[in-house]
């Protein structure tokens, strides 16, 4: 068990002599505290991987330091961390048997047979491999064999991390969820401190408790799954997260009222007078409603999803969502949206006003 | 990584000396005239001449020898891997009826002793009007490059999980574009190995290739061994014309060394 | 790997099958049709069924010399093979060394193979070549034409010489293969380097060693160039292997019918070797 602590990380891969360095990691301060739960949520290529390789030791960042308990292990290796590590592809020992993989990390560090056999059943049992371990692992299926992974991971009682690179991508849709539970199980059961990188907000927000947003190789918001949902800091969170994501909009400030092509909208964090930058609001489709004295849009397209229906209408241009409830009637005849103003926020260059800006 | 790390590169540097040193005899010997290399034993040349060389690169039928034996090995290496290509992904990715037999027919096709194919060859390519020609020559290296290549190929795309395949249709890949820019990258190495093996089989290859040419096409290996029976033995001749064949060949290797030594990066898809 | 049903990948292979076919076929029919008839020249034959399988099987200098083919084949796959993996694990991956170490290796693979044999002729002869001279003076009584023994090691050595770097690339060739991910998870579970070769890197290259070791079967077994021109067969026929043998019998005897008859055997027995061994490596991979 360990507190990670990242402070000025930086990463720039390998840059030409004379040229600008691109750094696919730019300027993380982040701590993961002992025993956590976290996700670290992002679109590929937003530096997630390269993050968490620098966590493990794989990868030794340009700039700054990690720290485990407080002591800086930045130039230690992969081995001196005590760290696991769940690849996208599925890395078994084929020609072992499920038992020996398991077995494995504990007999290269020498210890005794008895205690080994005892580990790996333990494990076996928690992950449901226990019939399976006379086999040659070659023959498992894909999620049988990330769980060996897995497994080999939580065997050793010194891990300090668990870390999980997109561990889902090659399993079944019908047993990825069983795998996240159990995934989230183990984490109740062992209390490890677990980093799961995904770029699938669902595997995200139902794993984690805390979820870490990246964007472009800075981190934009921290946060449980409620509070990136409700309060999104970037605009790029509120696309990213909920499905439809936030309707983000241009809109015009005056005398600190925004006003969205002249109709005023009610913020829940207004802006001080004589704030400029790209301007925006920020509302999700769940609270934007029909009201008869609103803004006139068209309606386009109507999604009927059971539950729940999402309209998709049209103001001038610009493409606004709606999620309402199944069976309500949409207005035929001028049809006209409002936003609640409890749930709609102003953005400013991308950030949120007035909450935890750049 | 089974020896220590830094004791590590002896074992090559060990095995390139042990490999250069019958080269560096040939080198040598280029430079020597016939005399001084029957005479006895010299480390360097004591008489150092270019009179080889210079044979060599004036004498038309020196010289076209060796653009003959690069043509025909050129369009060998091209037709056979591209070929090959394909039919590997097939036995790789797919079942069929009669696959694992037509996978190992191919292989058998590098069984027979050449010589056999040697008499049956120049009828069958006289037949067809197209004795003395370059695609003759690459048509008849066919028959043991492309299963050659066939089953490298086969054997680097077996170890890319078909995972990368499905994953790349999910993002709306259509078949070639995944094949072209995902899938090519992936064996890279199998590519690089497959065509240098090609072409180092048809260059060296003699008997079919003096068997099928005359004049037109004729190949500088054949050159070669008419030195070696008609105006006697002309060893430093023989030698220089030895050494010029590496250049393409290493030529070869060079190009392709990235394709080798790159490494599989398990990227996104 | 799960392998799908898809008859249409026929398609695929198509164009390999026709152009190999065309190339096979005829010849392989004609070799047929020699095997089984006499001929006194002038383009007459006579049917002789099975005489020529029969006399080739009995003669004891086919014996000998198929004996001998073995004995060479054999050896040089021991060297070969280990020797060729041991280069492969150790050579640079990455730097500016990697294309120095493939050119160089390489080089032996592209010269022609009656330059081979005549480079290691002058090479091993004993007042001339560095070789011959080197090790006669210091002491060792060698000389290859002569000495039967001699001859046998500087062929296998010549051999070893200029094939183990066909082995050297493709096991090089698939070790750059292996996913970062299985050496990142070897570092993680703490792995020594002979765990990491023996758990990884080795399953890793079977398929790749599998094509190194039957290419090295099936062209040592065929060889003809390179010791005929360094050893001519001798001295006497100790170094008579089966190739050379073939050719004797077929071009100085122009006996056309026990040449077809050997020839079709000898491609019998490398077909078999070749089969039972591909079947033992590729039985683990059907799952």
């Amino acid at each position: 068990m360990a507190r990670i602590e990242l402070k000025g990380v930086r990463h720039a891969y390998w840059t030409a002599p004379g040229q600008q360095p691109v750094y696919a990691v730019q300027e993380v301060n982040q701590v993961w505290e002992d025993g956590g739960a976290y996700a670290l949520l992002g679109p590929s290529g937003c530096g997630k991987t390269t993050l968490l390789n620098i966590i493990s030791g794989l990868l030794t960042p340009t700039d700054g330091t990690v720290q485990f308990d407080g002591q800086d292990v930045t130039q230690r290796p992969t081995t001196e961390r005590h760290i696991a590590q769940v690849f996208q592809f599925p890395v078994v020992y084929d020609t072992m048997t499920v038992f020996d993989n398991l077995a494995f990390p504990l007999r290269n560090r020498g210890a005794p047979e008895s205690h080994i056999a005892e580990r790996v059943r333990q494990i076996a049992e928690m992950l449901d491999l226990e019939n399976s371990l006379k086999n040659r692992a070659s023959g498992l299926t894909a999620d049988g064999k990330q769980k060996i992974s897995l497994g080999r991971g939580l065997v050793r009682s010194d891990v300090n991390v668990i870390m999980f690179d997109e561990p889902l991508t090659v399993i079944d849709p019908h047993l990825k969820w069983l795998l996240r539970s159990k995934l989230k199980e183990l984490h109740q059961q062992i209390g490890v401190t677990m980093i799961y990188v995904t770029h699938d907000q669902t595997e995200a927000l139902t794993f984690a408790d805390d979820v870490v947003v990246m964007h472009e190789g800075t981190i934009v918001q921290v946060g449980t799954p409620v509070e990136l949902f409700s309060r999104p800091n970037h605009t790029f969170v509120g696309h990213f997260i909920g499905s439809p994501g936030m309707n983000v909009l241009p809109c015009q400030l005056e005398n600190g009222t925004a006003f969205y092509h002249g109709h005023a909208v009610d913020v829940s964090n207004p802006a001080p007078s004589g704030l400029d930058g790209k301007m925006e609001i920020g509302v999700r489709p769940e609270f934007v409603r029909f009201a008869a004295d609103g803004i006139p849009v068209r309606v386009e397209k109507v999604d009927d999803l059971g539950r729940f229906q999402i309209v998709t209408v049209n103001h001038d241009g610009d493409i606004i969502r709606l999620v309402v409830e199944e069976g309500l009637e949409i207005p035929s005849e001028d049809p006209r949206i409002g936003f609640d103003p409890d749930n709609t926020l102003l953005y400013r260059d991308d950030w949120i006003v007035d909450g935890v800006a750049q | 990584m089974t020896v220590t790390r830094s004791k590590q590169w002896l074992v090559p540097t060990f095995y390139i000396l042990f490999l250069m040193l019958p080269i560096y005899g040939l080198l040598t010997m280029s430079f020597k005239t016939t005399n001084e290399i029957l005479g006895g034993f010299s480390l360097f040349p004591n008489d150092f001449t270019y009179e080889n060389y210079a044979k060599i690169f004036t004498d038309p039928t020196w010289y076209s020898g060796y653009i003959n034996s690069l043509i025909y090995v050129v369009m060998n290496t091209v037709i056979s891997v591209t070929v090959a290509l394909p039919a590997a992904y097939a036995f790789s990715r797919y079942r069929f009826l009669g696959d694992k037999h037509l996978f190992f027919w191919l292989l058998t096709n590098r069984m027979a002793p050449p010589a056999v194919f040697a008499l049956p060859f120049f009828q069958l390519y006289s037949a067809i009007d197209l004795f003395d020609t370059h695609i003759a020559v690459a048509l008849a290296h066919c028959l043991f490059n492309i299963p050659l290549a066939v089953w490298i190929l086969e054997g680097f795309m077996s170890a890319v999980p078909k995972e990368l395949d499905e994953t790349a249709y999910l993002d709306g890949y259509s078949f070639w574009r995944f094949f072209i820019r995902i899938f090519i990258p992936t064996i890279a190495a199998g590519i690089g190995v497959a065509a240098f093996f090609c072409f180092m089989y048809s260059w060296v290859e003699l008997l079919l290739a003096k068997t099928l040419t005359s004049v037109d096409a004729k190949p500088i290996a054949a050159t070669m061994t008419r030195t070696a029976s008609t105006s006697g033995y002309e060893l430093g001749l023989l030698a220089a014309a030895g050494s010029l064949t590496l250049i393409p060949g290493a030529f070869v290797i060079y190009f392709v060394r990235n394709y080798i030594a790159k490494g599989f990066a398990l990227g996104r898809v | 790997m799960n392998k799908t049903l898809n008859q249409r990948a026929w398609w695929l292979v198509l164009p390999v099958l026709l152009l190999v076919a065309f190339n096979a076929f005829i010849p392989l029919m004609t070799v047929v049709n020699y095997s089984l008839q006499e001929t006194f020249g002038d383009n007459v034959f006579f049917w002789e069924g099975l005489t020529w399988f029969e006399s080739v099987l009995k003669s004891e200098r086919f014996h000998a010399a198929f004996l001998r083919q073995l004995l060479f084949t054999a050896m040089i796959l021991a060297i070969e093979v280990p020797l060729g993996i041991a280069v492969a694990l150790t050579m640079p991956r990455r730097g500016p060394w990697v294309s120095v170490c493939l050119v160089l290796m390489a080089l032996p693979l592209l010269i022609p193979w009656n330059v081979v044999g005549a480079m290691w002729n002058i090479f091993a002869l004993p007042d001339i070549g560095l070789l011959g001279y080197t090790l006669n003076s210091m002491g060792i009584d060698y000389n290859f034409t002569q000495q039967p023994v001699s001859a046998w090691m500087t062929t296998v050595v010549m051999d070893v010489w200029h094939w183990t770097s066909l082995v050297v690339l493709l096991c090089y060739a698939g070790l750059c293969s292996i996913p970062d991910a299985y050496y990142q998870a070897a570092r993680i579970d703490g792995a020594s380097g002979w765990a990491v070769f023996r758990y990884i890197q080795l399953p890793k290259m079977k398929r790749v060693l599998t094509i190194a070791i039957l290419l090295r079967f099936m062209d040592s077994f065929m060889i003809y160039t390179e010791p005929f021109v360094l050893t001519g067969g001798g001295p006497g026929n100790t170094t008579t292997f089966l190739s050379i043998d073939l050719v004797k019998i077929a071009l100085g005897q122009f006996d056309l019918g026990p040449a077809a008859a050997m020839s079709i055997i000898y491609f019998m027995v490398v077909l078999l070797i070749c089969w039972a061994f591909y079947t033992v490596m590729m039985r683990n991979e059907e799952r």
